[in-house]
């Protein structure tokens, strides 16, 4: 039996019949499944879900100008990464990447988005300072994570930093017990904590940086109540 | 009874065959007859294998006892963009021992997206004593130990290009592998290394090579040390810098462009990663003679580069980052009337908006500039029919045509409609296209278009384009010279693959994946196709786990005299003609 003809077949004028494509190799007459073969699924849902109107196409196309979203914070480009980690999962984004497009060489892609932001970090303590590259990292988590390493150059022990997003951003030492409060100078010359503004606001900002020992830090916590080494409750 | 034929000694044969290159006319001198098939065979001196699959070294080496220079080829085109799986195959180890026993004299290794060993790189150093060139295009497997393998043993070394490859950077100290004595050096090309090499031993065997004609360094090369480099070697004919970047210094400016005004041949740049603009102008003396320039890694913009390229009126070829936006563009159709070859590349490959003023209009112009182009890679972002009409009429000449419109089914933005009259346009007018990459909003009628004109086009690629199977099916039935043919994200099934199993044996290769075949037609192609590999790769586990109606991941058909192959990872499976062999 002929299979379900898509209507835009019909009417754009094509015979299908004709044009039907049967299984069967080329000069082999008498070979008895020579006649139409219906693959089972063929005609899978892949196809059923191009077959749209124009317009229709159109309007769910990205037309090279502004692209519709579907995530609300969308007005706001720059916390996007920030804010992965509180979010909800969300329905894949209409921005996700696919595989391999567009057909760009790794080697490619690498130089191009390539870009250094160098800042000196300098540590309480130590007597010399070190340097990171602020671009390599995507967010706060991945800077800190760097950033305590290079505190922790002698130990062996794997820490997570301990923090959570709605503290404020600190780190360890677990050789000494130590805290670090990581700060930062900005373009205006002023200290600032690290993580209050986005991500990709504070690289553009960030001059250097600078982990200071919690007993050193001016004034008091109110965030962090359960503070255990300078506290005397 | 007298003797027929007026036959030449073989000695003559042999001698006029020698005149014969190319391996068409040396395949259609072989089946002549008998004697004239023994001449050449054994006077065969370059071996081509498209697909190191489609036949096995050992009857390569049966036929050809006598060869200097073979020409590998591995992986198919799509593994450039990550879509074939890590350890799919390509290995030319094989090769490698088997042409180490046979092939003594063999002189030029060429191989492209190939698995290569430090193992196989020391065997190549040791057993062929006359060993010239190796060519290493986009492989991968080997270290640096390899390379000192190979400096360290081939004294008659002409060529070392690796290409696009990725090397494992053990160590910078290679380089100095070759010997004080070693002067033979002709081309070297090391852009791909992401460390430092021995920058002494760089320049000590630069200043050593009076034959250096090509040397493509790498990114560590730092700026200041280039004059330097070109003043041992002003003969050099291509050169690619390292990262084109130092803080900006008049003694350095002056040294660098007294020492590129030095070399009176150079008619071919690359490299200039991180350019600082300020040391541009120290290439401006040579830029009249230049024929090629790849400034795809330059991050410059356009202003920067319609200065340069103003000045280059014998270019012939440009690659270039999309920053050259359509005013550049426009700046190059009118300076260099002898363009044959232009590649525009995306400065933001995923950026979500344009970022930079490129569209159509800069590919039309050139397209209506330089009346000898003839091959185009353009990115961009918009494109209309209007366009691509108007690209086909003034092009005629046009044999590669690669468009890629980064947005998957983006239309003409003009009219909202698929771009298949505008692609029909350039497959209409341009006759002698052998190559040709589609983007945008597709559907069917593309393929009748590309199907109906497209008679001499080799080699295809299509992405999220197409309705059904139709499509497919016009490419197929109608494209009688195709040999290449690549699909990704297209609802293209059963059907038409099955009806032209048999075309299928008449090209190399055919590479479909996410789309719509299933496992049933694989195997019935497989089946009736013994010529053909019909290789399911799906990383999800064995199809035969699933339904059979059930669509596979990857489709890779190829023809071949040799067999499934036997070094296949566990995601990959050949449908045998006897079920019964099928690994599973």
């Amino acid at each position: 039996m002929s299979p379900d003809l898509p209507k835009s077949d019909v009417s754009s004028g094509l015979n299908f019949k004709e044009t039907e494509l049967t299984l069967g190799l080329p000069g082999e007459i008498g070979r008895g499944t020579s006649s139409l073969i219906q693959i089972p699924g063929s005609s899978s849902a892949k196809l059923t879900g191009t077959k749209r109107g124009f317009s229709q196409a159109a309007m769910d196309l990205n037309l090279g100008r502004s692209f519709s979203v579907e995530h609300d914070d969308s007005a706001c480009e720059q916390s996007e990464s920030e804010n992965e980690d509180l979010s909800v999962a969300k329905p894949p984004s209409a921005k996700a990447q696919i595989l391999g497009w567009p057909p760009v060489r790794a080697f490619r892609k690498n130089v191009i988005t390539k870009s250094c932001h160098l800042v000196k970090v300098a540590m309480d303590g130590a007597p010399y300072l070190r340097k990171v590259d602020l671009e390599m990292y995507n967010s706060y988590q991945q800077l800190l994570s760097a950033l305590e390493e290079m505190l922790i150059s002698c130990s062996t022990i794997p820490t997570h930093p301990t923090r959570n997003y709605l503290d404020e951003k600190k780190l360890m030492d677990p050789a000494s017990g130590v805290e670090y409060v990581p700060i930062y100078e900005d373009k205006d010359g002023d200290l600032m904590l690290v993580g209050d503004v986005p991500w990709k606001m504070f690289v553009e900002s960030c001059k250097r940086l600078r982990l200071i020992k919690i007993s050193e830090a001016i004034g008091p916590d109110p965030r962090t109540p359960q503070q255990s080494a300078s506290c005397t409750s | 009874m007298p003797r027929m034929g007026y036959s030449f000694p073989e000695e003559v044969l042999e001698h006029v065959f020698s005149f014969i290159q190319s391996d068409e006319d040396r395949n259609a001198i072989s089946e002549v007859c008998r004697s004239w098939h023994d001449i050449e065979r054994w006077s065969r001196r370059r071996v081509f294998v498209g697909n190191c699959y489609a036949i096995s070294p050992t009857m390569v080496i049966r036929r050809f006892p006598e060869v200097r220079s073979v020409k590998l080829k591995g992986k198919p085109h799509f593994a450039d963009f990550n879509l074939v799986p890590e350890g799919w195959g390509g290995y030319v180890a094989p090769w490698i021992s088997a042409m180490a026993s046979a092939y003594p004299w063999l002189e030029e290794i060429r191989l492209k997206r190939m698995v290569i060993t430090d193992e196989s790189l020391e065997l190549i150093s040791k057993s062929f004593k006359n060993f010239k060139v190796l060519v290493l295009s986009s492989c991968e497997g080997f270290s640096t130990d390899g390379l000192a393998a190979i400096a360290a043993n081939c004294r008659n070394l002409r060529e070392l290009d690796l290409g696009e490859s990725e090397v494992e950077d053990l160590s910078g100290h290679w380089l100095s592998r070759f010997p004080d004595n070693y002067t033979s050096m002709v081309s070297l090309n090391i852009a791909c290394l992401g460390w430092e090499v021995s920058f002494s031993a760089l320049e000590r065997l630069v200043g050593r090579c009076p034959n250096l004609r090509t040397l493509r360094l790498n990114r560590a090369v730092p700026l200041d040390k280039l004059a330097n480099l070109l003043c041992r070697a002003p003969q050099l004919v291509e050169l690619g810098t390292g990262a084109y970047s130092s803080e900006l210094r008049p003694d350095v400016f002056s040294n660098l462009s007294g020492a590129f005004s030095g070399c009176k041949e150079l008619k071919s740049l690359s490299g200039f990663w991180d350019v600082v603009p300020g040391y541009l102008p120290a290439v401006y003396p040579i830029c009249s003679k230049l024929k090629s320039l790849n400034l795809s890694y330059a991050t410059i913009q356009s202003p920067e580069l319609i200065k340069l390229v103003s000045q280059c009126q014998n270019l012939q070829r440009l690659w270039v980052l999309d920053y050259i936006e359509d005013a550049g563009l426009d700046a190059l159709a009118a300076s260099c009337k002898d363009l044959r070859e232009l590649r525009v590349f995306p400065s933001d490959p995923f950026g979500q908006e344009p970022n930079v003023p490129l569209t159509e209009q800069g590919l039309v112009s050139v397209s209506e500039g330089c009346p000898k182009l003839q091959s185009v890679l353009y990115f961009c972002r918009q494109m209309s029919n209007a366009a691509l009409m108007t690209i086909a009429r003034n092009r005629p000449n046009m044999t590669r045509f690669r468009l890629c419109i980064i947005e998957p089914h983006t239309p003409d933005y003009l009219t909202l409609q698929p771009l298949d009259v505008g692609f029909g346009a350039i497959v209409e007018h341009c006759k002698d296209l052998r190559r040709l990459s589609l983007s945008g909003l597709l559907t069917d009628r593309v393929f009748e278009y590309i199907g109906t004109h497209a008679k001499k086009l080799e080699m295809l690629s299509v992405a999220f384009a197409g309705e059904s199977d139709l499509g497919l099916h016009h490419i197929l039935s109608g494209c009688d010279n195709l040999r290449k043919l690549e699909i990704r994200d297209c609802p293209f099934g059963d059907k038409a693959l099955l009806a032209n199993a048999a075309k299928l044996e008449t090209m190399r290769s055919l590479w479909m994946s996410s789309c719509s075949v299933s496992f049933g037609a694989c195997k019935l192609l497989g089946q009736k196709m013994p010529g053909l590999n019909v290789e399911v790769i799906d990383e999800r586990g064995p199809p035969d786990l699933r339904p059979e109606s059930c669509p596979i991941d990857k489709l890779y058909v190829y023809r071949t005299v040799s067999g499934p192959r036997f070094d296949m990872p566990g995601f990959v499976w050949t449908m045998a003609e006897n079920p019964a062999l099928r690994l599973s």
